[in-house]
């Protein structure tokens, strides 16, 4: 299993366990769009534990995005791991995303 | 400071004026949607709000009523209707704009809210929705809201497979970031697919990046370079560097006419593998596009720059062309001016040899500069004499449209190539044979409309004339098509005529070049334009005297080509300079077949009949020893050498005691007293001062093989 959830009500709360790279990308895009049920509305997902992540993970979690607008439910992601802020960063996806982003004291840019 | 400033208050006003006038114009369309006056009005509105709104750098309200511009331009240009549903649009568009410019003027630097933006993509998705389905579903993240004019503008689109190809595309990003800063990123997935039908390992990502950078275009470029093949790379560079190219174009020298895509490359606006992927796309696509437009379409180089090159390449070019204008001159003075040259060609080589007979290196080094001006001068002067055959070739538009219609056909003419250039003597003598061969084909070649339309072709026929410069010669073809040669038909005239033998077995070129035959005509009437067998014999003939060739060739109901091969002058030729009894020959090299050893043991030499068996082919010979000094004894040298020279079809071999080789020859025409010599075509003055004659080849083949004819009874025909 690469994704922890926690189900409560109608809010999902997942932890990402797993790198958010072309080798699971497969896998990643079933999981999340699992997630994807009606009635949902609202989904964190908690990007903690993804140590790497490329355009194959970006782009899932940018389609994600769209896909939460159109089955109006929320996206929430939190708990960013140093490799999705540096990404965000690169592509100044911060507000688009519109999530707090909360950088680490111990962040050390690579 | 937004609401002190006085120009910005105009702007508010004329803002509003504008949108009303535009709200008053859209409800009267409702009525009469075909008032021009209204959509004109309306499209005012949104064109002077995006032009003020520009000049502000309100980049949001640019963006957007640039989209509801393009709408209303198509409105108004009659390539889009206007209903009910559009005008409804137009009217949320109108509110949303004045939302917009209502935002900006009031907080300035903060972007705008989100949920506008995303009601202003709706409104521009239900603009141009109905007119393109597919960019429908396109979205794009982060508008460019700090839209600064000195970015570098770099648009990445990468193909489906890119990540399958091992690229990450944020890896070029963040190689990108090292030569500069990254202002802004458009992350962009046209069209934007759903989740659950998205393939995870397809690429759907394209990026738009403000760029900010004192790198050069071709760094730039050079980032992308191992993605290249997996994206579509446009980058175009900041308007700071627009002044940049613009200063470096106003100083670029104006000598030399360059394409645009150099002059690009040059100053620096474009690269040269921008330049190279556009000319092959040019090619490849079906309509043609000129360079330019498609640089400034395809966002490469910004539009002043390209229409500011095209005025440098056409200055450049009036510049040329002022200084090519023309002078008469009288044909007799280029004529003397050009034997002048030729003394001078002589006089210089004279001095070469004086110079290594004394062995005065001091003075080599001035006589070698001396020898290439010289010889510039000489091509110079033989340029002034070139005309265009484009002349000559127009000519026969009248010949053309005068004889198809008195034959009932209809035929076109067209002419390519007519810039090519050759001398004027040689476009006058030519001039006869082409209207021989171009009402060959009238006549002969094209076939009446009926027959055309029964054998499936387009009721008018086709006549091509085309010329081209090849390797030193100019080729001038004349092509239709008609009904082509038919072999058969020429085996057997040919056969009748005894030109050939029955049993004899020819290649097709050898076939169709029988045409050329004296009594040859396969067309069994005679008409008064040609077809009375003479005329290809004679086309032949009087080619060959300009020391060219003819061929021919056709495919049965296709059509036919003749192609003539001419040299570009006549008044300097490659000779081949030989040598019999201390006397030099000039043989004009094209002439020239092959040079061996005259040796008994090889070729069985008749030296009663004067033949020699050249690997199987009866070859009459003489020994221009012999021929010229007929009274002198022959006194026999060690070793002589057999040239074999061919004129059309006829062969021969000359006797020579020694081969000098190539040879630029001046050709002097020989006084009226020797006009009539046999043998002899004209005169050379050597470097060393020493006459050569030219041989006049054509006569001295006839010669050979009259006298083999007497003595043998076997033909040598070849």
């Amino acid at each position: 299993m690469t994704v922890k959830a926690k189900k409560n009500n109608e809010t999902l709360q997942v932890i990402i366990q797993d790198d958010m790279t072309i080798y699971h990308a497969l896998s990643l895009k079933e999981t999340l769009l699992g997630y994807c049920q009606p009635g949902l509305q609202e989904l964190q997902l908690d990007l903690s534990a993804v140590t790497e992540i490329d355009s194959a993970g970006l782009q899932l979690l940018l389609l994600l995005k769209a896909e939460a607008h159109q089955r109006g439910f929320i996206l929430h992601l939190f708990r960013h791991s140093e490799a999705v802020i540096e990404v965000f960063e690169l592509l100044k996806l911060g507000t688009y995303f519109g999530d707090p982003i909360v950088i680490p004291a111990t962040w050390k840019k690579s | 400071m937004s609401a002190i400033n006085p120009a910005l208050e105009t702007f508010a006003q004329e803002v509003d004026e504008l949108l009303t006038a535009m709200e008053i114009a859209l409800l009267g369309l409702t009525g009469t949607p075909d008032d021009t006056e209204s959509i004109n009005s309306i499209f005012r509105a949104m064109h002077t709000i995006k032009g003020s709104s520009g000049l502000f750098g309100f980049d949001e309200v640019v963006a957007f009523t640039h989209e509801v511009e393009t709408v209303l331009d198509q409105v108004r240009n009659g390539e889009r209707e206007i209903d009910a549903e559009l005008i409804s649009v137009l009217l949320a568009c109108k509110d949303h704009t004045a939302q917009i410019i209502q935002h900006t003027l009031s907080h300035q630097e903060k972007p705008l809210p989100e949920a506008w933006q995303q009601q202003g993509l709706a409104l521009i998705a239900k603009l141009t929705g109905s007119l393109q389905p597919v960019a429908d579903d396109h979205f794009e993240v982060n508008n460019i809201s700090t839209h600064s004019r000195d970015n570098w503008l770099i648009s990445l689109v990468f193909k489906k497979d890119a990540l399958r190809n091992g690229m990450d595309p944020l890896s070029f990003i963040r190689y990108l970031q090292t030569l500069g800063d990254i202002v802004e990123v458009i992350v962009a997935m046209p069209p934007t697919p759903r989740l659950e039908e998205m393939n995870p390992e397809d690429c759907y990502l394209n990026f738009k990046i403000a760029f900010n950078s004192s790198a050069d275009k071709k760094t730039i470029e050079d980032v992308f370079e191992f993605a290249e093949e997996d994206c579509v790379i446009t980058i175009l560079p900041p308007h700071s560097r627009q002044e940049n190219y613009l200063q470096l174009l106003e100083d670029l020298p104006e000598d030399q006419f360059k394409r645009l895509g150099e002059i690009l490359i040059e100053i620096g606006a474009s690269t040269e593998k921008e330049v190279s992927r556009l000319l092959e796309e040019q090619r490849d696509s079906a309509e043609v596009k000129p360079i330019g437009e498609m640089l400034v379409a395809k966002n490469i180089v910004h539009q002043p720059v390209v229409e500011q090159a095209l005025l440098k390449q056409e200055a450049v070019k009036q510049k040329i062309n002022k200084d090519a204008s023309y002078i008469r001159v009288d044909a007799e003075k280029l004529g003397y001016l050009i034997n002048l040259v030729g003394e001078l060609v002589i006089s210089g080589a004279a001095m070469r040899l004086m110079v290594d007979k004394h062995g005065l290196s001091d003075v080599d080094d001035v006589a070698s500069t001396m020898g290439e001006l010289v010889q510039d001068i000489r091509d110079t002067a033989l340029q002034l004499r070139m005309v265009q055959i484009g002349e000559t070739f127009t000519r026969f538009q009248r010949v053309v449209h005068d004889v198809s219609k008195e034959l009932g056909k209809q035929i076109q003419l067209q002419i390519t190539g007519g810039e090519a250039e050759l001398d004027k003597t040689v476009v006058e003598k030519i001039n006869d044979p082409l209207t021989h061969l171009v009402r060959n084909s009238l006549d002969h070649g094209i076939e009446t409309p009926e027959q055309r339309l029964q054998a499936g072709k387009p009721e008018k026929g086709t006549i091509q004339l085309n010329a081209y410069h090849d390797s030193g010669r100019i080729v001038i073809q004349i092509s239709d098509d008609g009904r082509g040669l038919d072999p058969e038909k020429i085996v057997a005239k040919a056969i009748t005529k005894g030109l050939i033998k029955p049993d004899q077995i020819l290649s097709k070129t050898e076939i169709y070049n029988l045409i050329f035959e004296p009594g040859l005509s396969t067309k069994e009437e005679a008409s008064n334009l040609s077809g009375r067998g003479v005329g290809m014999d004679v086309v032949k003939r009087n080619i060959e005297l300009l020391r060219g060739s003819v061929s021919v060739d056709s495919e049965l109901g296709q059509g036919t080509t003749v192609t003539i091969h001419l040299p570009l002058t006549l008044a300097i030729i490659d000779g081949f300079m030989v040598e019999a009894q201390k006397e030099r020959y000039i043989i004009p090299l094209s002439m020239v077949e092959e040079c061996v050893e005259m040796s008994n043991d090889e070729w069985q030499i008749n030296e009663i009949q004067h033949y020699v068996n050249l690997r199987g082919q009866v070859l009459p010979y003489l020994r221009l020893g012999d021929f010229f000094h007929k009274n002198k004894q022959h006194t026999k040298t060690k070793r002589e050498s057999l040239v074999v020279v061919r004129f059309g079809e006829a062969k021969a071999g000359f006797v020579v005691d020694e081969l000098h080789g190539e040879n630029q020859t001046v050709i002097k025409p020989l006084g009226k007293l020797f006009e009539n010599l046999n043998g002899i075509g004209g005169a050379t003055v050597l470097g060393s001062g020493d006459v050569a004659l030219i041989l006049d080849v054509q006569g001295l083949i006839q010669y050979a093989k009259k006298r083999i004819s007497s003595t043998v009874t076997s033909s040598a025909t070849v």
